[in-house]
């Protein structure tokens, strides 16, 4: 995992809350075995018809957030399923980070562990970056170690995140292999418990 | 004196493996459980690190999202096979049991798991599934993980977790006749919105919860999701004891006893207290219909579709317009005049042998609407051959309801079972979201019960009055 210390990117908004994993990506998309290219199918109900022409009212089709990295969306994002697909999806499309006032708890679990930072905002701060988004390039920089997003118009505000992740997306670690350090007090407790077993 | 805990807390306390300043706890899962749609990356993710499965006797797989409910054993998408084989090969290769679709334990995670006596309370319970809650119903600790955390539970059979904050569902007074367990859950959700136990983990309590059969606590838990928390439990009592008696996984005889004495300490104490409580009264739910987009977005069968100029909010009313105009259905038109043009029975929220024979019980002897396509998904096998040791099937289909094979089918769409663009479904299932049921579907959740009764009338029905009309 690439470690995400400072990001600076084009910000793209869609605005709206309750942004589900079914609209971020659409079921019939999952059943690929590979964790890669699923960004040809982000949010791939909004963003094409039945034919399959790009929806030229869709924030991601519109040249102005072309090679955009920084998603801003309304509450609750990413709420419904726990498809990791879906952040693999947000990845895969070339975003880094995701602004918003509020993020499903698996979601958010799930962007950790794919090196994607979800900010948790105000309500306010969102609708200003979304009007500001209005205009064509409007970049924010990421600083994750100060946990400070701003722009170059004195716009900036922080945020809170919890130690762990912030750990593990400043250094890509991985891991199952951070975990593997504590086997034996893993192997401790399972001597210590009464397991039902599936076999 | 001890601080007296609730069940949420006790569990948690029990599974900690390791606990340290700036860090999530390292938890202990006492149950994996596996199915074909989320697991293909986590395996090749072992593969490519050399890593082995450290608990294989801990997990245990199922095929159940891609699965065809026409023929079973022919699954035509040449993708959605690769992923059921890719599942056979893993299992194999990593030494994991597992009930292929041509085993008789073969069904639904969420239904087999209980059916097997793999889920008991007290134990920690994941899933490459959101539904995991479903598990709670039994007093376990259980919900979705994604793929990476999938990965790290083969690999470790521990999670990094923060303690959550613990809420309490009150629910108080008993639910009245015709009134069900789904549309309680719906009713809360509607009530306190779809993401109020964001960050929590839910013990439902009261005397409708204690009064529930574990089918329908398990109806309650499945969507504590869709309210946002990742998991939603129930404390065990008898209920829970008795329908664990005999199954399979379970300790049998002597070792029973001892396991129902453990079982019995893990309720809530008396006087425990939560982060958050919340109330709701039981004798005011009426049969729910959801109207939008979200499940959040349900309203009683008596009532009307709400018109977005009545919202406070700005945002809200931009909400409200969108679902209305994705759904197809006039602001303020009671949800009773909808017509529907399917109907579909199943999924992990409601396809299990009590879901079937209540709405069997509705439909007996009457017939499908001619405009309505309906179908009966059995929750697993087992569901699917006892119903028919009991007639159900034939009660179905004489109605002119199609009785299928056991999968996740039109809860999702990911075999062949989907919603033609525009048309709409009354579904048992458990997310209404844009697209679920395929490409411009319009969903609408309901009770079994419900989904019966708009089957034969054609439109949305009120349960509790309509045996005594006129069909038609």
């Amino acid at each position: 995992m690439e470690p995400l210390r400072i990001h600076q990117g084009i910000v793209c908004p869609i605005n709206r809350a309750n942004i589900d994993t079914d609209q971020i990506i659409p079921k019939q998309f999952l059943k690929r075995i590979e964790r890669s290219g699923f960004g040809q199918f982000l949010f791939y109900n909004w963003r094409f018809d039945d034919e399959g022409n790009p929806n030229p009212d869709f924030p991601l089709n519109q040249p102005q957030y072309k090679g955009a990295s920084i998603l801003v969306a309304g509450e609750n994002f990413g709420c419904g399923s726990s498809r990791e697909h879906a952040p693999w999806a947000v990845q895969d499309f070339g975003f880094r980070v995701i602004i918003a006032p509020s993020f499903a708890d698996i979601f958010k679990n799930n962007t950790v562990k794919n090196g994607i930072l979800a900010i948790q905002a105000t309500e306010e701060q969102v609708q200003t970056i979304m009007k500001k988004a209005e205009t064509e390039g409007y970049t924010l920089t990421i600083n994750l170690e100060d946990q400070i997003v701003y722009d170059s118009e004195g716009f900036k505000f922080t945020f809170d995140i919890a130690p762990y992740p912030k750990e593990m997306l400043l250094n890509g670690w991985d891991e199952i292999g951070v975990t593997l350090k504590y086997e034996e007090k893993i192997a401790q407790y399972e001597q210590s418990k009464q397991l039902v077993h599936t076999k | 004196m001890e601080r007296p805990k609730n069940i949420i807390q006790k569990i948690w306390e029990q599974h900690v493996v390791h606990r340290e300043e700036g860090k999530p706890d390292l938890l202990y899962i006492d149950l994996h459980l596996v199915h074909e749609v989320t697991s293909p990356q986590a395996f090749e993710g072992l593969r490519m690190n050399g890593r082995k499965v450290r608990r294989p006797d801990l997990t245990f797989a199922t095929m159940d999202h891609n699965v065809p409910t026409r023929q079973r054993l022919v699954i035509e998408d040449p993708i959605s096979k690769k992923q059921i084989d890719t599942l056979q090969q893993n299992c194999e290769e990593f030494g994991i049991p597992l009930a292929h679709i041509h085993h008789p334990d073969n069904g639904i995670v969420h239904v087999i798991g209980p059916e097997l006596g793999l889920t008991q309370p007290g134990k920690t319970i994941v899933c490459g599934d959101s539904h995991t809650s479903t598990h709670g119903a039994f007093g376990a600790l259980a919900f979705g993980i994604g793929t990476s955390e999938v990965e790290h539970v083969l690999a470790t059979q521990t999670l990094w977790q923060a303690p959550p904050k613990t809420m309490n569902v009150k629910v108080k007074g008993k639910l009245g006749k015709g009134v069900t367990a789904k549309d309680l859950i719906l009713a809360i959700i509607g009530k306190f919105g779809v993401k109020f136990g964001t960050g929590y983990i839910i013990e439902y309590t009261g005397e409708a919860i204690r009064e529930m059969s574990m089918d329908e606590r398990m109806t309650v838990c499945n969507m504590s999701i869709e309210g946002g928390a990742r998991a939603g439990l129930i404390s065990p009592d008898e209920t829970t004891f008795e329908y664990l008696r005999g199954r399979k996984h379970v300790p049998q005889g002597k070792a029973f006893e001892e396991a129902v004495t453990r079982w019995k300490s893990l309720a809530t104490d008396e006087g425990a207290e939560y982060d958050a409580v919340v109330e709701i009264d039981a004798t005011e739910v009426e049969p729910q219909v959801t109207w939008g987009t979200n499940p959040g977005m349900c309203i009683p069968i008596s009532a009307n579709v709400p018109n977005p100029e009545d919202a406070d909010k700005a945002n809200d009313r931009e909400e409200i317009k969108r679902a209305l105009e994705y759904m197809g259905l006039e602001a303020g038109q009671p949800i009773s005049s909808v017509k529907i043009d399917h109907v579909f029975i199943g999924s992990c929220t409601n396809s299990r042998l009590s879901d079937l024979r209540k709405a069997a019980e509705i439909i007996r002897g009457k017939k499908v609407h001619p405009s309505v396509k309906a179908i009966v998904v059995p929750g697993s096998f087992s569901v699917k051959m006892a119903a028919e040791k009991e007639g159900l099937d034939k009660v179905f289909t004489d109605a002119g309801f199609e009785w299928r094979n056991a999968g996740c089918s039109m809860c999702l769409g990911m075999n062949d079972d989907l919603i033609p663009s525009g048309e709409r479904c009354a579904s048992t299932s458990n997310r209404n979201f844009e697209g679920r049921q395929g490409k411009g579907a319009r969903t609408h959740l309901v009770s079994p019960e419900m989904a019966a009764a708009a089957a034969i009338a054609g439109h949305f029905v009120d349960v509790r009055t309509f045996s005594a009309q006129e069909v038609g």
